[in-house]
């Protein structure tokens, strides 16, 4: 008996009527279409970045704070932590273990979140301005599970990593990775559903609020 | 049952009709209030269908690029011609990696094949985990009523006297408190299951990877803890690039719920690296056919081009009147009118192509330009092909061509209903009873005629014109 992926590849070149004599020039044709990808057609936006993300991202409902520079970043989330009533304790993905958190007054634990832990604070390898979006990836200094199970999710963005669009995000990262990373995540705002009568509710499985914070 | 019958069920269903209506056209001024923030939505659109049709032309090369690329990347590709094959392949990696519980994300392909039913069969238990789906599952499996959403035909009472039921806990009426109620009974499933098993929004040949769509974040959840992840997709998902993954995501979120973009859009490559810090240590893809290659090369293959936004039924008129389950399998609305006779044969839902007005609505909100309509009506032919109308119907129409292919015979006729109709009308401009077809007139009237026909007062124009 053929194997199931003969049998499908089989019935489609027959619909296709591909010759067996034609299926290098296909391959070609293949590898050139991704060779030579093209961005469709892209919104465009006059004015800053920073401002049509920081817009987009309110819109979706995550928080937004800025600083001037990196060694302000612990400082600023732990007074935003406690101003909401959020508590101390986080978790911090290893990418940020440089920053100063000792005298943070925050209660810090470097590495992957469990299911208890309240809140994650990430880097972010873009955002994007188009939509407010976070792009995030994963691997052994960025672990996915900081963005997704805590109830609180900080992250901090430079503000030099803000790109147009996905586009652009994608254009960075095909040159940045040598391995292209298990996860890409795009966040855009805190988890939600609208199961139950079209109704949103924020927090379905992820986290219930996405707070950023802009350095630079 | 008979889809009339369902349907004349679903019509008389009060508590059913109120919960459609009380979400109809919601969707539809959603989808056109986030159309504005796309520069030009019809050239997005045209990329966007052309992205899709040139999959087609060469989906055999296209797929045997992406299946190397996955595999390249650590992922491993099963392929299975059907529903229970797919069954088997998703049974034999849960046995392969000693599973005990699966934690599903939304996958229409799942419920194509079946595969819950085949899972706990095999003494293996599926978690479903969107919201929606896990409302579905503890009410008896009952079938989703919408593709983006499941239970669209149900009220906040409904799920709250369900959840006590079957979670023996106080009722709840508030939407928030349901949802954390769900939230927490299915936590701890996302942590212990020891497999995940997606679907696929796209495979991306360029990366071999797979996109997944979601806005509660239990896709993220179902491909990150478990130690094994399969993602299981029709074999038409493929696109080429990132670029185009990422013109997809501008129309995808748009046309289903009119967000510009959805909560999480994860892109999903092979498993986890080492050292990294999380992901599964195993990643299966399985592509099913199910009746899709046939459709390659003939009428119905744009079809396949269809990226399951929802748009076509939260605009059809006769989807929102009759719900999702009228319908009889995975799919409803206009899209499973065309999906359901292709593939689960045509004598199987005779009705669904003549459940349409042909009105089109579904045709111009299709982001990958799909002639919903048009496909219908090449499934009505083919009916009358396989000689599946019943004899009425084909005595009626043979008997119309012959009189229409006789004119002064069809003119003679339409003098005559001129004015029998006018006698009904009796002097106003409407017929509120017509003896010879009762249900025309049930529910509607039918207009009176003018009192000559079209051909009778031409001619006598052209008389007076002295020609
Ligand atoms: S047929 Fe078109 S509108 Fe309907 S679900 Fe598919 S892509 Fe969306």
């Amino acid at each position: 008996m053929s194997s199931a992926r003969d049998d499908i590849l089989g019935r489609l070149r027959q619909r296709i009527g591909r010759e067996p004599a034609g299926a290098p020039a296909a391959h070609a044709r293949v590898e050139q279409v991704i060779a030579a990808s093209q961005a469709g057609p892209r919104p465009s936006y006059d004015g800053d970045l920073a401002a049509r993300f920081i817009e987009r991202a309110k819109a979706l409902i995550s928080t937004v704070d800025e600083c001037a520079a990196p060694a302000d970043v612990p400082a600023r989330c732990a007074h935003w932590l406690i101003g909401q009533g959020l508590g101390r304790q986080v978790v911090v993905s290893p990418a940020l273990a440089g920053l100063d958190w000792a005298t943070s007054g925050l209660d810090v634990r470097i590495g992957a979140a469990g299911g208890d832990d309240p809140v994650g604070v990430t880097g972010c390898f873009r955002a994007i301005a188009e939509t407010g979006t976070l792009m995030l990836c994963s691997g052994a200094q960025s672990p996915a599970v900081n963005s997704l199970l805590p109830q609180t999710h900080i992250a901090v963005v430079p503000r030099e990593h803000i790109v147009a669009d996905m586009e652009a995000a994608f254009a960075v990262a095909r040159d940045a990775f040598e391995r292209w990373p298990r996860a890409l995540n795009f966040v855009s705002g805190p988890s939600r559903t609208a199961d139950i009568e079209q109704t949103i509710v924020l927090g379905a499985h992820g986290p219930y609020r996405v707070h950023l914070l802009i350095v630079g | 049952m008979h889809f009339v019958s369902r349907v004349r069920q679903r019509l008389d269903d009060t508590e059913l009709q109120r919960n459609l209506q009380r979400t109809r056209g919601r969707n539809a001024a959603a989808r056109l209030a986030s159309l504005a923030s796309l520069d030009d939505f019809d050239a997005v659109r045209e990329r966007a269908t052309e992205i899709r049709a040139s999959v087609l032309r060469d989906l055999d090369v296209w797929l045997e690029r992406f299946e190397a690329e996955a595999t390249r990347r650590g992922a491993t590709v099963l392929w299975a011609r059907d529903g229970d094959e797919a069954c088997r392949l998703v049974i034999d990696i849960a046995r392969r990696h000693d599973v005990k519980t699966v934690v599903k994300a939304k996958s229409m392909v799942s419920e194509e094949a079946g595969l819950n039913a085949a899972l706990e069969a095999a003494g293996i238990r599926p978690v479903e985990t969107d919201l929606g789906e896990y409302i579905l599952q503890i009410n008896d499996n009952e079938p989703p009523s919408h593709i983006i959403m499941p239970v669209i035909h149900k009220s906040k009472e409904q799920v709250s006297e369900l959840f006590a039921r079957v979670h023996g806990t106080a009722a709840k009426t508030d939407i928030v408190e349901l949802t954390r109620e769900a939230r927490e009974k299915l936590r701890p499933e996302f942590l212990g299951a020891e497999m995940g098993i997606s679907g696929g929004n796209f495979l991306i040949a360029e990366t071999g990877s797979v996109a997944i769509v979601t806005n509660e974040g239990n896709g993220r959840m179902c491909t990150t803890m478990p130690r094994v992840h399969v993602a299981l997709t029709g074999i038409e998902k493929v696109i080429p690039t990132l670029d185009d993954l990422a013109t997809l995501l501008r129309i995808l979120p748009r046309s289903a719920t009119g967000q510009a973009i959805s909560n999480y859009v994860s892109l999903l490559t092979g498993p986890k690296h080492e050292g990294d810090a999380d992901g599964p240590e195993h990643m299966y893809f399985v592509l099913v056919d199910g009746g899709r290659a046939d459709l390659i090369g003939g009428d119905f293959e744009p079809m396949l081009r269809c990226i399951r936004c929802g748009a076509c039924m939260n605009h059809c008129p006769v989807y929102q009147t009759i719900g999702g389950h009228s319908y009889g399998w995975v799919y409803p609305g206009p899209m499973g009118s065309v999906l359901t006779p292709l593939y689960q044969g045509l004598e199987k839902a005779k009705d669904l192509p003549q459940a349409a007005t042909l009105c089109n609505q579904c045709g111009v909100v299709c982001p990958v330009s799909i002639p919903l309509p048009d496909l219908m009506r090449k499934l009505r032919e083919k009916q009358v092909d396989a000689g599946l109308r019943p004899w009425s119907e084909r005595l009626s129409m043979r008997l119309w061509a012959w009189v229409a292919q006789r004119p002064k015979l069809y003119a003679r006729g339409v003098r005559f209903a001129v004015r029998y109709l006018r006698w009904l009308a009796d002097g106003r401009d409407r017929i509120q009873a017509m003896g010879v077809a009762p249900g025309w007139t049930a529910e509607r009237d039918f207009p009176a005629p003018a009192a000559q026909s079209f051909r009778d007062q031409y001619a006598a124009r052209q008389r007076r014109a002295g020609r």
